[in-house]
């Protein structure tokens, strides 16, 4: 099927960073104390990578449904830009675009975003192996990496701070690409703020509120100046 | 967490990303335009919530004690020097967790 052909070379860059990045979830998640099967779990039904490393934190830490939500929410806001993107070209796509909408990860939005199959090819097709691809990928590596965990005989101390890395990392990169950082001063700032009055089990909500807070009353001049990373 | 609140957690975690995957086509077939805000938010989030992240990573690092706190900054830096070198994902993350680790293991704070 020359849909699958095209849309699994295009998604090979997605391959070797889902792999490697699901592989680091799993030891992590097994490091850090929960299921064999939960990080594979995670990946079937969250896709998500940066919010299911926050998700083992929380499952180790006190039942908090309302910021457990709440921090879903802000860190998955991001897909509201990729739907945007997105609506004019899944438009048609008829029942797949269920599927498209379910796996609408970061990797499979830049991927299909940029693809431009030649005529004689479905579209449509391709955009759904892209996806489907994708999260296979995830959650083959998630499931590698849990296993791997499992089998170690013991991960050294100081693993965790792989997610410290991970954050950053992406931090990183949406700093290089924007013009002004006056979103990314106001997430670090009212969340050292918050962790200065609550303690560390409880000051998300307040600094997720005070964020919206702050972008919110600074709309304007956020807008105006611009500046996003796009 | 009792298992019934670890799947609570994690069922609210999904239906959150699907909430946030879904908005933009639904509203978009009912009422034409996505509300200005929802679209600020999606642009304007990120970059704050990766920042907000990295602190919440942080978050039991005590930075009154000296061999707490320097691992994490060396590491930090570490991650970041990496990272502007060679923009490296990966390479970013692996590095910085390996020289954490050795700072640890070494116990040289």
């Amino acid at each position: 099927m020359p849909a699958f052909r095209y849309a699994f070379s295009a998604s090979l860059p997605v391959l070797t960073g889902y792999l490697s990045l699901g592989i680091a979830y799993g030891i992590y998640a097994r490091a850090e104390g929960v299921s064999v099967w939960l990080p594979t779990l995670m990946a079937l039904v969250i896709y998500g990578g940066s919010l299911e490393f926050v998700t083992i934190t929380m499952l180790l830490s006190p039942f908090a449904p309302v910021q457990a939500f709440a921090m879903a929410l802000v860190i998955q806001a991001r897909h509201l830009f990729y739907g945007i993107s997105m609506l004019k070209k899944y438009k048609g796509a008829g029942w797949k675009k269920a599927f498209l909408i379910y796996w609408l990860s970061d990797e499979t939005f830049a991927v299909a975003f940029s693809v431009h199959p030649p005529s004689p090819i479905d579209k449509y097709w391709v955009y759904f192996f892209i996806s489907m691809l994708d999260y296979i990928y995830w959650a083959s590596g998630a499931t590698l990496g849990s296993i791997a965990g499992s089998i170690l005989p013991a991960v050294p101390d100081g693993l965790s701070f792989i997610m410290t890395a991970m954050f950053l990392v992406i931090f990183l990169d949406q700093w290089l690409k924007e013009k002004k950082h006056y979103t990314a001063l106001i997430g670090i700032l009212c969340a050292v703020f918050c962790r200065f009055l609550f303690s560390s089990n409880t000051f998300m909500l307040p600094s997720m509120g005070l964020i919206l807070v702050l972008l919110s009353a600074f709309r304007k001049p956020i807008e105006k100046e611009g500046g996003f990373a796009s | 967490m009792t298992f019934k609140q670890m799947l609570i957690t994690i069922l609210l975690c999904s239906g959150a990303t699907v909430l946030t995957r879904l908005v933009p086509f639904a509203a978009f077939s009912t009422r034409k335009k996505l509300p200005s805000f929802l679209d600020y938010l999606g642009k304007a989030l990120p970059s704050a919530v990766f920042g907000m992240l990295v602190v919440y990573c942080l978050k039991d690092v005590n930075f009154l004690s000296v061999s707490d706190t320097l691992p994490e900054i060396i590491a930090i830096a570490a991650v970041i020097g990496l990272h502007l070198w060679k923009r490296s994902m990966m390479l970013s993350m692996v590095g910085g967790t390996i020289v954490y680790m050795l700072l640890l293991h070494f116990a040289i704070f």
